[in-house]
């Protein structure tokens, strides 16, 4: 029952460098996975959430079969799937980063995809409807109408999830990757300080992942500044009604 | 063997378009599946898997409800814990507990417990530790979304019609939060049983497990693979089926309970 804490100081820096940046000789990295993963499967969920809401039965059942699988299978699984697919399909070994990257983009389309479908179905009618009368086609009115309120409405869950989607890239450490978990496995089976490794990576995810839903919530009011109301807006209010 | 020609089993019958369109070139033997005992194996998996997330269900529920209630009480230092607690467990992936649960925790035990614990399924009960204490804080964020839902004005209405604070909440307050809190909770239950797949990184002969050691062993990943993927969503679409009949059995006429399905 001792503790060693300087194992964490003398490998700070492989942490750091190369578990969470990626830029280190191995490749792989928390943040150099999570980033892209974020943004594609962003894409691709918004793709599916469109597709889950068209009216045509043969675009609208094949999304919602691609969600519900995805929703009810362990992402380990997905992943198991992709190391053993791609080889299969493509006929050569790619980097444990190309899998990892893909396996996570299609799954977490599929949770993405609803969000994005409840957000888009949180405008009201109305706005598609006085969109459609102006004369914008379907494309202008997603991109310039109800897009742009409806993003707004899911921030909250969006960022949830993609805390969410942080997390899980953890997972790519089993095949092999090597990111913030995998470079504190290799350190404490070197060092033998399972513990003090452990709960440091613990930490770094944590600051991470709580400055991602500090941010949400800055955003959040940033941008509905009517649902919170600052002191200024209270101010303007309070001179408006004075001067009648 | 001349003349007898095998009828495709449904899983091929699903796989071969695209195997087919992919180019690719595999044997299909799916009696890996059940022969040389390997259909022991995969019930075993499941029976690990449901047994590993039912013990950690029932203490992650009971951690909920705990700092769930403490996060409202008046006394700073028991809400300030409780917060705490969520929000540092909920926020580190799993994986990270799992291996500090199994391979750290034991290092900061004294050596006679140490040895003790290692007599008695040491990543059986370091997975449902931290299965339980992750899930336990998330349990906690889906109970408080529920019960702050629920608007102040209804406790007080229930009394006005002239229940008592008891009468008040068995009669009105708690049939309206278990029906507002079941839908993401059941969201939630069927995380904790895909996310006991995690056990697996430990060493805990769980579904994934078994299923991956069938691959090992007989190098059929397809088969291996759909196996244990067919599984899972059979458990999930159970489990998702059965409380959404619930759910419909229990409605009120008129109360509308908002679903949190998305988020995992």
């Amino acid at each position: 029952m001792s503790f060693e804490w300087s194992v964490i100081t003398n490998n700070w820096q492989f942490l750091i460098y190369q578990g969470l940046l990626g830029f280190g000789k191995f490749g792989g990295g928390t943040l150099r996975l999570a980033i892209p993963a974020i943004i594609l499967g962003f894409i691709l969920g918004t793709v599916i959430g469109l597709c889950r809401l068209s009216s045509r039965a043969w675009i609208h059942y094949p999304a919602v079969v691609y969600v519900e699988f995805f929703r009810g299978v362990p992402l380990v699984m997905v992943v198991f799937w992709f190391w053993f697919l791609i080889p299969q399909i493509t006929g050569q070994r790619l980097p444990e980063y190309a899998v990892a990257l893909s396996a996570f983009v299609i799954f977490e389309a599929a949770y993405l995809g609803e969000i994005v479908r409840a957000g888009i179905q949180s405008v009201s009618r109305g706005q598609s409807e006085a969109a459609t009368a102006t004369g914008l086609n379907y494309g202008q009115t997603m991109f310039h109408v109800i897009l742009p309120q409806a993003i707004r409405n899911m921030i909250p869950s969006l960022v949830t999830q993609f805390i969410v989607l942080f997390k899980d890239t953890s997972l790519a450490s089993i095949i092999g990757m090597v990111d913030l978990t995998k470079a504190a496995q290799t350190v404490s089976q070197r060092e033998i300080r399972p513990f003090e490794m452990y709960l440091s990576i613990a930490v770094v995810y944590w600051i991470c992942t709580y400055s991602m839903s500090r941010f949400s919530r800055w955003l959040e009011v940033r941008m509905s500044p009517e649902k919170a109301p600052s002191k200024r807006a209270a101010l303007r209010e309070a001179a408006r009604m004075t001067m009648g | 063997m001349l003349g007898r020609t095998r009828r495709p089993s449904m899983g091929e019958c699903m796989i071969m378009p695209l195997v087919g369109f992919l180019g690719m070139q595999y044997d299909f033997q799916w009696n890996v599946l059940w022969t040389g005992g390997h259909g022991e194996w995969l019930i075993q998996g499941i029976w690990t898997t449901l047994r590993l997330s039912a013990i950690s269900w029932i203490i992650a529920c009971a951690l909920g409800i705990l700092s769930g209630a403490l996060r409202t009480v008046p006394f700073a230092p028991l809400r300030l814990l409780a917060t705490w607690y969520v929000e540092f467990f909920r926020n580190v992936p799993l994986l990270a507990w799992l291996f500090l649960w199994y391979f750290g925790v034991p290092q900061a035990l004294p050596r006679g417990a140490q040895d003790w614990l290692n007599l008695h399924a040491p990543e059986f009960w370091s997975a449902v530790a931290g299965l339980s204490v992750y899930h336990g804080a998330r349990f906690s964020e889906v109970i408080r979304a529920g019960i702050q839902s629920i608007p102040k004005t209804l406790l007080e209405a229930s009394i006005a019609t002239g229940l008592s604070v008891g009468q008040a909440y068995r009669l009105i307050i708690i049939p309206i939060a278990l029906r507002l809190i079941v839908p993401p909770l059941t969201n939630e239950s069927l995380n904790l049983l895909k996310n006991s797949s995690l056990a697996m990184t430990i060493g805990v002969a769980e579904l994934t497990f078994m299923s991956r050691q069938i691959e090992t062993y007989t190098a059929k990943a397809f088969e291996a693979l759909t196996a244990g993927t067919v599984i899972y969503l059979g458990l999930c679409l159970t489990i998702a089926l059965t409380m959404s009949r619930v759910e419909r059995r229990f409605r009120i006429p008129g109360l509308i309970v908002r679903a949190g399905r998305a988020e995992h």
